[in-house]
């Protein structure tokens, strides 16, 4: 009896995607602008932070740390302009967060509903004590942190990237 | 070499990228307050691009929601206009009464500010412009308004609505601007607080609440009373409403003060129009004192002797039951005091028709004017109907003689060149005089 061979480096687990330049460049935007526009009608919207969820998807799509660090930089820095927050905090965070997503991409299998769903999740709990730190740290403010409101939050936007990452997969290119 | 540069490229870079927004981080925050603001120096570049490359999708979203909503609106609403219109004219002819009495009230609190040396700031000019946008960040309260410095925008600008305070423009572009809601962390206001006249400084704090800072624990405040601008911060002016207070109770981390919460009076989580304050108007007490030596000189060219006819008097006389109580002034105190014309129940408009008591209502509110058609033969009215206080025997003379009316009464603009007669009245006489009667006010000045 012949048995294959499967690790969790198989070609299929690491493959790389790529996205054409309009995909890269508008669905952070349209990430962004969803992000400032909704929660003017629905206030409750702000829990999302759509701009790190596509941060994650890139970051694990691509599977490469370098693209992923840079999307992250730029979605961020580009999401910070429309806060009264020094322009960089966000920037830091998801510059953290897209390295780690990408890191974590390329060793593990990163597209299906529950790995998509726990690997938000954590993203979301990090980004938010690295922004928290960031803002007590470098920029001398005060930010609260709410165990219990973080979590929901992390619960929430966990459950959004299951939606949101499948509808996602459809721009996806094979190298 | 190469080889740890191969090895260790991503967490080289990954530390590269964050050393330049570190840096960057560490330039804004360093940088001494208001530097950052575009009057200062410019606002970010960045913000400038993200804000121009996004705003114009917000603005065309937010026109075209509007257009669909009013012409659903406009199809659904018709069937009522007409008697919304009714309805709409009687509340506008209540306001016009209103607004009389309230100007008359103003324009009295105008002249013991004056007397007492005041500046007063208030609203001057008013720019009405939609929300597009906001922070879309939990920690950041700032919200994106269609109006920019194309508009006459500029930045410390204070935003409100009717309700009440909204916040202050922080960046201004040319199309658009953003500003800072009075919950956020970075925003501030002097207010005070109506009842108890306590001022102190309100703030908000990153969960969008807003504390008014110190105040001392021993002062008494109680729950609801109102909050309103000081004007002491210079971007507010005085007397906007901010809210209501929610909740008193000791600043543990400031012990001796107290934190009261307030509830603010616009809601800030659901803005959909808001005005920009793009003129405060300044009034020094100098020019008010000489308005006031005017008003006094014409008053007194204007007190000239009358003899009503006794009909007139008859016709009018109507005890005062509070004209015992009520001092006599002495002859030099109406000059110092002498009100503006047209104004103030000192000195009535020649063709306006006097109210006497009998036709007043209970709430000093006169009912609608009915022009005589004989006094429209005498005194043909102008296009417009103006509403003006007149004196009365039911004038009061305040503490500093200033004469005070609570019954607004309409009158029928003057014909130009018809000087007003003054009556004795204005000087707070206990006397009632044919100058407080319809037939006395249509006749010329003798």
């Amino acid at each position: 009896m012949n048995y294959a061979a499967v690790s969790l480096t198989s070609r299929e687990e690491i493959e790389v995607h790529r996205f054409s330049w309009l995909v890269s460049l508008g669905i952070p935007l349209l990430a962004i602008f969803i992000q400032v526009f909704f929660p003017l009608r629905l206030p409750f919207l702000s829990v999302f932070d759509l701009p790190l969820l596509v941060t994650i998807f890139f970051a694990v799509a691509r599977r490469r740390p370098i693209p992923g660090m840079i999307t992250g930089a730029l979605i961020g820095t580009v999401q910070d302009a429309w806060t009264s927050l020094p322009i960089g905090v966000n920037g830091i965070a998801k510059t953290i967060i897209g390295f780690l997503a990408s890191s974590l991409g390329v060793k593990l299998d990163v597209d299906n509903p529950g790995s998509r769903f726990l690997m938000t999740f954590t993203f979301y709990l990090v980004h938010r004590v690295i922004y928290v730190v960031i803002v007590l740290a470098l920029v001398g403010g005060n930010e609260p942190f709410s165990w219990g409101h973080t979590l929901v939050a992390a619960l929430a936007n966990a459950l959004l990237s299951v939606v949101l990452f499948a509808g996602l997969d459809k721009f996806k290119q094979r190298m | 070499m190469e080889n740890f540069f191969s090895r260790y490229k991503n967490p080289l870079v990954l530390m590269a990228i964050l050393f330049v927004q570190v840096v960057a981080l560490a330039t804004q925050v360093k940088r001494p307050e208001g530097s950052g603001s575009a009057a200062s120096g410019g606002t970010r570049l960045i913000r400038v691009w993200t804000v121009t490359a996004i705003s114009p999708f917000e603005r065309a979203l937010i026109a075209t929601g509007s257009y669909i909503r009013r012409n659903f609106h406009n199809y659904i609403d018709l069937h009522d206009v007409r008697q919304q219109n009714r309805q709409l004219q009687d509340e506008i002819a209540q306001l016009k009464l209103e607004q009389v009495r309230m100007q008359q009230d103003a324009e009295q609190a105008k002249r013991l500010r004056s007397l007492l040396g005041f500046t007063q700031h208030y609203v001057g000019q008013l720019l009405p412009a939609q929300v597009i946008g906001t922070s879309g960040a939990e920690q950041s309260h700032m919200i994106q308004i269609d109006k920019g410095s194309r508009s006459g925008v500029k930045v410390d600008m204070p935003v409100i609505t009717p309700d009440g305070i909204v916040g202050k423009v922080k960046d201004v572009f040319p199309f658009t601007s953003m500003v800072l809601l009075i919950n956020d962390r970075d925003s501030g206001a002097g207010v005070i607080l109506q009842t108890s006249r306590l001022q102190g400084v309100l703030r908000g704090n990153p969960q969008g609440e807003l504390h008014v800072g110190d105040i001392m624990s021993d002062e008494k405040i109680d729950v609801g009373e109102e909050v309103v601008t000081s004007g002491g911060d210079r971007i507010y002016p005085k007397g906007l409403p901010v809210g209501a207070v929610s909740r008193v109770s000791p600043d543990r981390e400031n012990e001796p003060f107290l934190a009261v919460k307030v509830k603010p009076a616009a809601d800030l989580s659901r803005l959909e129009e808001v005005l920009v304050v793009t003129r405060v108007a300044q009034e020094s007490p100098q020019q008010s004192a000489q308005d006031t030596n005017v008003r006094a000189a014409d008053i007194l060219s204007e007190r000239l002797p009358s003899v009503p006819k006794p009909e007139e008097t008859k016709k009018t006389h109507i005890p005062n039951t509070r004209a015992p109580a009520v001092p006599s002034p002495a002859p030099a105190q109406p000059a110092a005091n002498a009100t503006k014309p047209g104004a103030n129940a000192s000195v009535p408009a020649a063709p306006a028709r006097a109210a006497t008591p009998t036709n007043t209502t209970k709430t000093g509110v006169a009912p609608k004017a009915v022009v005589k058609p004989e006094q429209k033969a005498a005194n043909p009215p102008s296009p417009t109907t103006t509403w003006q206080k007149t004196a009365t025997p039911t004038d009061t003379p305040a503490a500093n003689g200033v004469p005070v009316n609570h019954n607004p009464q309409p009158k029928v603009s003057p014909t130009p060149g018809k000087k007003p007669k003054a009556p004795a009245a204005a000087e707070g006489s206990p006397t009632p005089t044919p100058a407080a009667s319809p037939e006395s006010q249509e006749k010329p000045p003798q």
